[in-house]
């Protein structure tokens, strides 16, 4: 196996982390959906900090073992279009869903600290458990990632 | 080996590719968050939450998205090799893993049913152990879908 070969495996394994963590969230999302228990968002919060740290993992490798192969295979240069597009598209998606993350991570701890308090219930939980606005950043941030796998496969303008 | 992946396909293999990928990435997603559901449980309450989560998401999620990929690996297989006799090293080792993986998924899920039904920790964490290795599985199966080892 040449390095390249390598880099490539990096990079696919790097966005099978990122899209795992998102199926995760949405799995969690969905299970979780308008719910105003505190103790039943508590116990996924476990889940969602393997979500989180394979969403960490996986964003950096993308980028970096992306970029380093396009630099790298000689087919293909870091200004090609559907690159560049690539490129912008793991931008946003990843500002997108980190804002997203942050609401349901606040409303997460919330849920934690208002569990070990003995309080069963919070309407806060359940507004950001529905179709909030971390929702929306959620759905927007998979969007984007769909396209970037398109992008990725269909490589447009190559 | 790299020109092979990195290079422009024929346009008929990229939906076939598509749904295999998103299939795989799906089906590792929900396998990684019920093996986390099953093994890392606290409390007793948080146990028959967790195993009922993990349960749901192996057949409404896990299971659904194996065909996917299945469906879509058999498509692209079809297309790029056709009749070939000689499958190269990583064929082997995808469908060796998915269908090894595919099969120890059904008996994880079947566990994680009946650890949810009557509260059995044990089976929940064997189901969960079994998952694991899936997922082993799978992620080496990614490494050599991606970087393609003769």
């Amino acid at each position: 196996m040449e390095l390249n070969d390598w880099i490539l495996s990096l990079h696919v394994l790097s966005a099978f982390a990122m899209v795992g963590a998102m199926v995760i969230f949405w799995i969690m999302i969905v299970s979780l959906w308008g719910t105003d228990s505190t103790s039943r968002v508590a116990s996924l919060m476990r889940v969602s900090q393997v979500g989180t740290v394979l969403i960490a993992v996986g964003s950096l490798g993308t980028i970096i073992f992306g970029v380093w192969l396009s630099i790298s295979v000689d087919a293909f240069d870091i200004w090609d279009g559907w690159v560049i597009a690539a490129i912008v598209l793991w931008a946003l998606a990843v500002e997108l869903g980190r804002r997203g993350g942050k609401l349901y991570g606040d409303a997460g701890m919330e849920a934690e600290r208002l569990a070990a308090a003995g309080t069963e219930t919070s309407p806060v939980v359940a507004e950001t458990f529905g179709a909030s606005r971390a929702f929306q950043f959620h759905v927007a941030s998979s969007v984007l990632i769909v396209l970037i796998l398109i992008d990725m496969i269909w490589k447009p303008g190559a | 080996m790299i020109g092979v992946l990195a290079s422009i396909r024929p346009d008929s293999w990229n939906l076939p590719l598509f749904l295999h990928v998103l299939g795989a990435m799906v089906l590792v997603g929900a396998v990684a968050a019920a093996v986390v559901a099953q093994l890392w449980t606290v409390t007793p309450t948080d146990g028959d939450r967790l195993r009922r989560f993990s349960f749901r998401t192996m057949l409404f999620v896990a299971i659904p998205a194996w065909f996917v990929m299945a469906a879509g690996s058999e498509w692209i297989y079809s297309k790029e090799f056709g009749d070939t006799e000689d499958d190269p090293a990583w064929i082997g080792i995808g469908f060796m893993t998915r269908e090894g993986g595919g099969l120890l998924l059904l008996i994880a899920t079947i566990c994680a049913g009946i650890a949810s039904r009557k509260s059995k920790s044990g089976l929940a964490r064997a189901s969960g152990i079994i998952a694991a290795i899936a997922l082993a599985a799978w992620v080496v199966a990614v490494w050599a879908m991606a970087a393609k080892p003769d």
